[in-house]
């Protein structure tokens, strides 16, 4: 399988941090990828730096074989790479129906905004699809700052679904969401994996990454630790060394 | 459905439109007082001010204090343009009218680079960046040459009687308020305002999800700044002399930011009932009481009041007030 998004050896330090150092990931077209690692390993700081947020300090981004290292977030949207935050953010204060709407105009140059009405029926129908699949299709005309966290996550994870982007990068789109919906999700993303889409995902929920994930990169400390099956990396000890904040010379060990 | 589509309230804001709009349009025939007909005449254009800010600023949150720019340009245009049309009152004055257009397109020309340039920080950042561009205005108009400096330029003498000179000023400035508030509920119904109003709750999300924010911001702005250009020609004209203090007023910018918070920062309707109570009781004080200060304290009052007890201007309050008032009616059957 061919790489869709390639990450090269990418360092990005705030002030004294070292959050990326050198870090490398390939996420193989069509595959579901979990990104795990201890909390502050530069997962975030990753997904910040394929998306746009964030530009790197050296490396190198590319997504199927065009450079993207250091585009703009809208410009790395149009090319067809979507993701979600960790700390959800929607847009509070206009509806939930609204909130999808924004995200469904991918390719659309903003001349064209101008000159047309907020959405089509087609646009409404499709939004109401993936709003009713998370749950919320009842919600639509609320206000979206109204809903509560886990409702928030939904949303969120509804208008990247929406925005139909090539490949998804999820963060944490387990994480303060129950059980049953944890499920659901994972289902739906399988399902969405069949049809061909492409996922990243970073998550705590262990469980949740062995069951979908064909391929798991471990991060630890901005560089990526080990790759692999799922089996391979549960069953590899620098994994847990590193998730259990090992001695010092278990880091040594991974370094040499 | 949401609580304002309710066919009752449809009705209800249908029938307030429609008074609104025939007293607007029968005010110089009902009130002959000329000092009264040059209050309406203010009004309007401050509501068509307020309303066409709001379209940027209220939608997209990036609140500009330098307003007053859009309106000076628009003011100083309509000076150089009609004496330099008309210089021996030829014409007869009402072809004037026309240089609005002018004044509007030059407001929107100055205002491209400025958005350029201060649309790149955010927040109070952007609002600080909009003072000083305007205060470099303001001096630019107090010392340059083709302004007159501080000696201001006269325009055109209209010679028209003093019982209806305000009235044709008065329509011309109905249609610019007509013209606002059409552009505004266009923008709120178009991509182009959901966008707007997506950069206003999160610009970084919006930025992932494709929305090319600062093209969006620039476009905004640059629309916002004809309407006010618009006014400030209007409003030269109808003074007959213009100097820099008055048309690169810092008043004016604090005025129409208020009028929109007053009213409702944001909303479509905010704006012209912040404008239409707040310019024309001003105005109102100001004549019957000839105290140019008298409203300051009035406001000062005001504004203590709707901050501590409406902070999201009245027609958000209201809107809340009804919310809370259809949820406790919904709780109700709920519980029988």
């Amino acid at each position: 399988m061919s790489s869709l998004i390639e990450v090269r050896n990418v360092a990005k330090a705030f002030g004294g941090v070292r959050a990326l150092d050198g870090a490398t990931l390939n996420v193989a077209k069509g595959s579901i990828t979990g990104l795990i690692g201890p909390n502050g390993s530069g997962k975030t700081t990753l997904f910040n730096v394929i998306t746009g947020y964030v530009k790197a300090d050296s490396g190198t981004v590319s997504f199927n074989g065009q450079d993207i290292t250091g585009a703009r977030p809208d410009a790395v949207f149009a090319l067809g790479v979507g993701r979600t935050f960790q700390i959800t953010r929607i847009f509070s204060r206009i509806s939930v129906l609204e909130n999808m709407l924004v995200a469904s105009q991918r390719k659309e140059s903003w001349i064209r905004g101008l000159t047309r009405g907020m959405s089509s029926a087609e646009e409404i129908d499709n939004a109401m699809t993936w709003l009713h699949f998370v749950g919320l299709g009842a919600k639509s005309h609320l206000e979206a700052g109204s809903l509560s966290y886990g409702q928030r996550k939904l949303l969120e994870l509804a208008y990247i679904l929406v925005a139909n982007p090539d490949v998804i990068l999820l963060d944490e789109p387990a994480g303060g969401v129950n059980l049953t919906l944890i499920n659901d999700i994972s289902e739906k993303i399988q399902a969405l994996n069949e049809q061909g889409k492409t996922f990243l995902i970073v998550e705590h929920n262990m469980e949740f990454v062995m069951k979908i994930c064909h391929s798991v990169t471990v991060m630890h400390q901005g560089k990526d630790l080990t790759e692999g099956s799922p089996e391979q990396v549960r069953s590899n000890p620098a994994v847990l060394d590193a998730y259990l904040g090992g001695a010092d010379e278990g880091d040594d060990e991974v370094g040499a | 459905m949401t609580e304002r589509s309710t066919p009752r309230w449809r009705q209800a804001s249908t029938a307030v439109w429609l008074v609104a709009g025939l007293l607007a349009l029968l005010f110089p025939v009902l009130e002959h007082n000329a000092a009264y007909q040059q209050i309406g005449v203010y009004t309007l254009i401050f509501t068509a001010c307020a309303t066409s800010w709001n379209m940027f600023s209220g939608y997209s949150g990036y609140v500009n204090l330098g307003a007053g720019v859009s309106y000076g340009t628009g003011a100083y245009t309509m000076a150089i343009v009609s004496r330099h049309l008309d210089p021996n009152n030829a014409q007869g004055g009402a072809s004037l009218f026309w240089v609005c257009l002018l004044s509007g397109v030059a407001a929107m020309v100055v205002a491209y680079p400025i958005g350029l340039v201060a649309l790149r920080v955010r927040r109070h950042t952007f609002v600080v960046i909009t003072i000083a561009i305007f205060f470099t205005f303001q001096l630019i108009a107090i010392n340059a040459s083709f302004t007159g400096g501080t000696g201001g330029l006269f325009l055109p003498y209209i010679p028209w009687n003093a019982s209806y000179y305000d009235v044709p000023f008065y329509y011309v400035g109905l249609a610019m308020v007509i013209f606002a508030i059409v552009l505004s509920a266009l923008v709120r119904r178009s991509r182009f305002g959901l966008q707007l109003l997506a950069i206003r709750d999160d610009e970084d999300r919006a930025m992932g999800l494709g929305v090319e924010v600062g093209k969006i911001k620039l476009t905004g702005y640059v629309m916002s700044a004809f309407t006010i250009g618009m006014c400030g020609g209007l409003f030269a004209l109808l003074q007959g002399q213009i100097y820099p203090q008055f048309v690169f007023n810092p008043l004016f910018d604090i005025s129409i930011a208020l009028m929109c918070f007053f009213g409702g920062f944001g909303t479509l309707v905010g704006p012209i009932l912040g404008a239409v109570v707040l310019e024309s009781s001003q105005q109102y004080l100001t004549v019957q009481y000839s105290n140019g200060s008298l409203y300051l304290i009035l406001f000062g009052a005001l504004f203590l009041v709707v901050i501590l007890f409406m902070p999201q201007g009245i027609v958000v309050f209201i809107r809340q007030k009804r919310k809370q008032r259809s949820d406790r009616r919904i709780a109700a059957l709920g519980a029988q």
